[in-house]
Parts: structure tokens; sequence; C-alpha cells
């Protein structure tokens, strides 16, 4: 009988031993995801942090050394968005060069990347693997090597100085990724769609616009949006490309501000905000179905 | 009868097969127009301005002189340099956090996924808005990096752009601080298609932290890892901007990597020729990486 007792209580305080041990990994896996948790933030938000305060000085307060803004002043954002300093003249047509420059390049990486992806993979053209080859290809070449020789080309053509060029190239690099998505994603549209609607009559041109286009609609947004960001993202092509103060955009005038070591640092980081707030709402905004449409989307640097 | 029957159902699938290829395969007159004019343009694209580009950079780089010229450079010896160890740590150490994070980052809770959404931002925020920021942050004497060591801890930090080592390191640094969430995003997307029966199935039979990492999750990972790791050395290969914008290359062009130094060498010292030459210089590299990379990108079901 004692026997049993002592074991049941031995076998209690085990349990309990046991219990406590696990309350105690519990305890530290909290803790550490708290202080993790931490460091993440703190990681991720200082430079964020740095170019906020900083845009909240007032003029001539930037070389400071406090580590939180004494004075908040939106006047450095005021200053640019009435173009209020000799570097900001011309912010709002950059700012229209660069939505333009974004809205031309989803546009016909959009318009080739669907038609191309309709071509090799619904309509099994011959020889279309070529083409999937070439965009690969683009896909992985660094677009920064091509930069000089393609500067070259378009001062031959006279295109320098024409936000055309920086389109065809954004363009060119943008297709290849669109291709792949649409590809990808058209392969779980089954083919007997297409084939009842030939059967009826239709014209390639109306599968494709009619049929194709409208099912492809989530992949249409997803690619859509890559190639939004990256055109407004983009620096190097548009540097190289766009001298003019009137034809250059956000990224370049911007980087103009670094050229002088007088710059106002406050307006250079008001207008490095307001270059980031659009690419950061359309992310949040299209967040979920670009991971959707891409399952891991892409953003070329 | 039976046997009647078995063929009468194989004979229509037999008869299908064929009757599909042809209508997908050869296209008819009309159609195969349809179908080249839906290429054309993208092919155009292509070859006016990835082919007729890569052609004409060759070109530009084929003279053996501008090689003797750029490896007797003593600031391309120092880019070489620079771009291996960009590359090496670049890639290894954000791809490391990547794998770790990613496996932090499947936390079920709330809390986890408002995490997220701050951690993705550096991704989010524009390169050059960044860069730039952390160029001034750096700054010695009124960077915020410095301000909070002294205000935290009273200690007057270096000049971190001043000097070679701490400036690459601030590049090196500031790479991984901009790429980790996109890979991190990419790399949990991969151990969200683990199927569940797996993981359970391993955890029932004991296979949990570091021993399911090892045994279950990497083997299931490792092929999308080597990928993200190819395709990030060729990405990082062709950054421009953090090189540019964070220490601008200096101090005294020490800084550099082959992708500033090209743009470099043809738009400051204006000798294109010699920035090409710096460029191609990579294709010891650049060439093999891509035979492997196209080659694991067609074959494998990764879509990144």
């Amino acid at each position: 009988m004692s026997t049993i007792a002592a074991d049941v209580r031995l076998t209690a305080r085990k349990v309990s031993r046991a219990h406590s041990a696990v309350r105690l990994r519990r305890y530290l896996g909290t803790a550490g995801t708290v202080v993790l948790s931490a460091v993440i933030v703190v990681w991720t938000l200082a430079p964020i942090y740095n170019m906020v305060l900083i845009s909240l000085e007032p003029e001539g307060d930037v070389f400071t050394d406090h580590i939180w803004p004494r004075v908040p002043s939106i006047e450095s954002f005021w200053g640019v968005l009435t173009q209020g300093h000799w570097y900001l003249e011309h912010f709002w047509r950059q700012f229209a060069n660069s939505l333009y420059i974004g809205a031309m390049v989803t546009f016909f990486a959009l318009l080739f990347g669907s038609l191309t992806s309709f071509a090799i993979g619904r309509m099994r053209i011959r020889h279309g693997w070529l083409v999937s080859n070439a965009a690969l290809l683009t896909y992985v070449i660094p677009a920064s090597f091509l930069a000089i020789p393609f500067y070259r080309i378009m001062q031959n053509y006279g295109m320098s100085n024409n936000v055309w060029s920086v389109i065809a190239a954004l363009v060119a690099f943008a297709t290849p990724y669109a291709i792949f998505v649409f590809q990808e994603y058209g392969r779980s549209i089954p083919i007997e769609v297409d084939e009842s609607a030939r059967i009826d009559g239709a014209s390639p041109l109306q599968i494709y616009l009619r049929i194709y286009l409208p099912l492809m609609a989530p992949a249409l947004v997803a690619v859509g949006t890559y190639a939004l960001l990256l055109a407004w993202n983009e620096y190097l092509y548009q540097f190289l490309l766009l001298s003019s103060k009137s034809s250059m955009t956000v990224p370049v005038a911007l980087a103009q501000f670094l050229s002088s070591d007088q710059s106002p640092w406050n307006y250079m980081m008001a207008t490095a905000i307001i270059y980031a707030v659009p690419p950061v709402a359309i992310y949040y905004a299209f967040r979920r179905r670009m991971t959707a449409g891409l399952t891991v989307g892409g953003v070329k640097g | 009868m039976n046997s009647a029957t078995a063929v009468d159902a194989s004979r229509p699938a037999l008869h299908r097969r064929p009757l599909s290829r042809s209508l997908r395969g050869s296209l008819k007159g009309g159609e195969y127009t349809w179908a080249v004019a839906f290429v054309v343009p993208y092919v155009a694209v292509f070859l006016a301005f990835v082919a007729y580009p890569v052609v004409y950079g060759l070109w530009m780089g084929s003279e053996a002189s501008l090689y003797r010229e750029l490896f007797a450079d003593p600031i391309y010896q120092t880019t070489v340099v620079n771009t291996v160890l960009y590359l090496a740590l670049g890639v290894n150490v954000k791809m490391f956090l990547a794998l770790l994070l990613s496996g932090f980052f499947m936390r079920p809770g709330w809390w986890m996924r408002a995490l997220l959404l701050i951690f993705v931002l550096p991704w989010a925020v524009p390169q050059i808005s960044t860069f730039i920021s952390i160029h001034w942050m750096l700054n010695g004497e009124w960077g915020f990096l410095n301000n909070v060591l002294y205000t935290l801890f009273h200690v007057e930090g270096p000049h971190w752009l001043n000097d070679r080592w701490t400036a690459l390191g601030a590049v090196i640094v500031s790479h991984i601080w901009k790429w980790t969430p996109f890979w991190t995003l990419i790399l949990l997307a991969g151990r969200m298609a683990i199927p569940l029966e797996i993981r359970d199935t391993a955890r029932v039979d004991g296979a949990t932290g570091l021993r399911g990492f090892v045994h279950i999750t990497f083997p299931l990972l490792a092929n999308l890892y080597l990928i993200c790791t190819l395709l990030s050395t060729i990405f990082l290969l062709g950054d421009f901007n953090a090189v540019n914008f964070v220490s601008g290359g200096g101090p005294a062009n020490q800084t550099h990597v082959l992708a500033t130094l090209g743009i470099r060498d043809a738009f400051e010292i204006a000798h294109p020729r010699l920035g090409v030459a710096a460029v191609m210089s990579a294709l010891p590299l650049v060439i093999p990486l891509v035979i492997v990379l196209m080659r694991k990108l067609r074959t494998s079901e990764v879509q990144i």
C-alpha cells in the first residue's frame, strides 16, 4: 500500500517537475520571441526613423546631436510640395515624369508579356522555347552591366534625354518576369477553354481578349504592381539617360542633392519620404495579390 | 464482349492525343500569323534593347589592350577584392539570416503577422530613399548612429565612411538590411509549401527543433535555397545603388565594386571602353552562374 502511495507521489512530483520545465521553456521561448522581435523592429526602422527625424528638423538645424526631433516642423514637407527650394524647382514635373514612366512601363510590360505568353503557352507556337529562353536570359543578366552600351546606343539614335529611352530599357527588363508569371499562372487554366472557343469559331485575338485576359486578371495585377514598382524605384538608367531638370525623375533629382556639400538635408529627406509613399502604399495595398499571384514576388535590384 | 468494350474504351483515348496535339502544335495558316504577330513585339524589344546592347558591349570591350590597362589600375585591383568580399558576405549572411528568420516567422499568432508587416518595410521603401538615409546616418559628425552612441554610451563613434573597411562594411550591412526581407518572404513561402502532413509526421517521430530542421526542413528547402543564393549572387553583382549611395565608392575610390567602377570609368573619367572592360571582367563568374541558373529555373518548379 505504502509503496503504491509513494510511487504515486513520486510520479506526481515528476509530472509537476516536467510541467514546470515545460513552463520554463515556454517562458524562455516567449522571452526570446520578444527580444528578437524588438531587435528586428529597431534594426528595420532605424534608417526610416532617421529619414523622418531629419525631415522634421527646421532648416539650419540639421547639424545637431539629438536623436529625437526637438522642435518638429513640417516646413520641409511644405517646401517640397510648393517647390520652395531651388533644388526642388521642378519637383512636380519630375514626379509626373516618374509616374508617366511607371505607367508606360506597366502598360507595355503587361501587353507584350501577355501576348508573348499567350502565343507560347496557349497557342504553342513553334520555337516558343527560344523566346522563353531569351526572356530567362534577360532576367539573369544584371541590368547595370548593359548600361554603358545602352547609353551609347541611345546617343547614336539621338534618344538621350528622352523618357522613351528609359521606358524602352525598363520594358525590356520587366517583360521577362511578366512572361514567366503569366506562363506559370496560365497552366492553371485548362487549355480546353481555348479549344472550345476555337471550335465555336473565335479568332486568336478574340480568345486573347475575351478569355485569356479576364482569366489572367490576378496575374496581371501582380505583374502590373511589380512593373510599376520596378520603374518607380529604378535609378541607374534614369540617371544616365535623363539629364535635364525638366526631363529627370524623382530619384535622379534626389541624388542631385548629394552632389553638393551644402545639401539641405531636411528637404532631401522630405523628398525621399514623399517619393517613398506611393510605392509603400501600393505594396501594402496589393501585398496579398502580389503574394497570391507570384507565390514569391521578385523585384530586380 | 468484354475485350471489345475494352478496345472501344481505349480507342478514343488513343485518338484524342494526336488530335489535340495537331490543334495546339501545328497552327493553321491564319492562326500561325496571329501567333507570330503576338510574339513579334517582345522579340523586337529583346533584339533592340537587350541583344543589341550585349553585342555592342562585347564589341566595345573586345580590345586586349583595355584589359592590360585595367589590370594595371590599382583602383581596379581594390575593386576586385571589394567585389569578392561584397559577394561572399552580402549573399551568404543575408541568405542565412533569411533562412533563420523565415523559420521565426512561421510561428503562429497576430503578433508575428504584425511584425512581418514592419519587417518587409525595407523592401517596400525605394532603395534611393533608404540608402541616402543610411549615408547620412553614418556621417561621423552629425549622423544618427554616432548621436545614438554618444547619447546612450558616451562613446565617440568613428567616421564610418572615411575608412575603407568600415565604409565597405556599411555597404554590405545596408545591402543585407535592404534585401533580407525579400528573401525571407521567399523562403517563408517555400516553408509554407512543405505539406503539413510531412511536418506533423516528423514532429510525431521526434524530429523537432534543430533535428527537424536538419533532417526534414532543410533537405526540402535546399533546392530553393540554392536557386535563391545563385540569383542573389547575380543581382548583387549588378547592384549599383548600395555602393553608389552609401559610400559613393569612397574614400578615395577604395570601396567600388565592378558595377560602380564600370560607370565611374565610363562617365567620370570618360573612358566608356574601359568601363565596359571592367564590367566584362566579371564574365568568367557571370557566364557559369547564368548557365546553371537558367537550367535550374527552367527545370524546377521554383518561380521567383
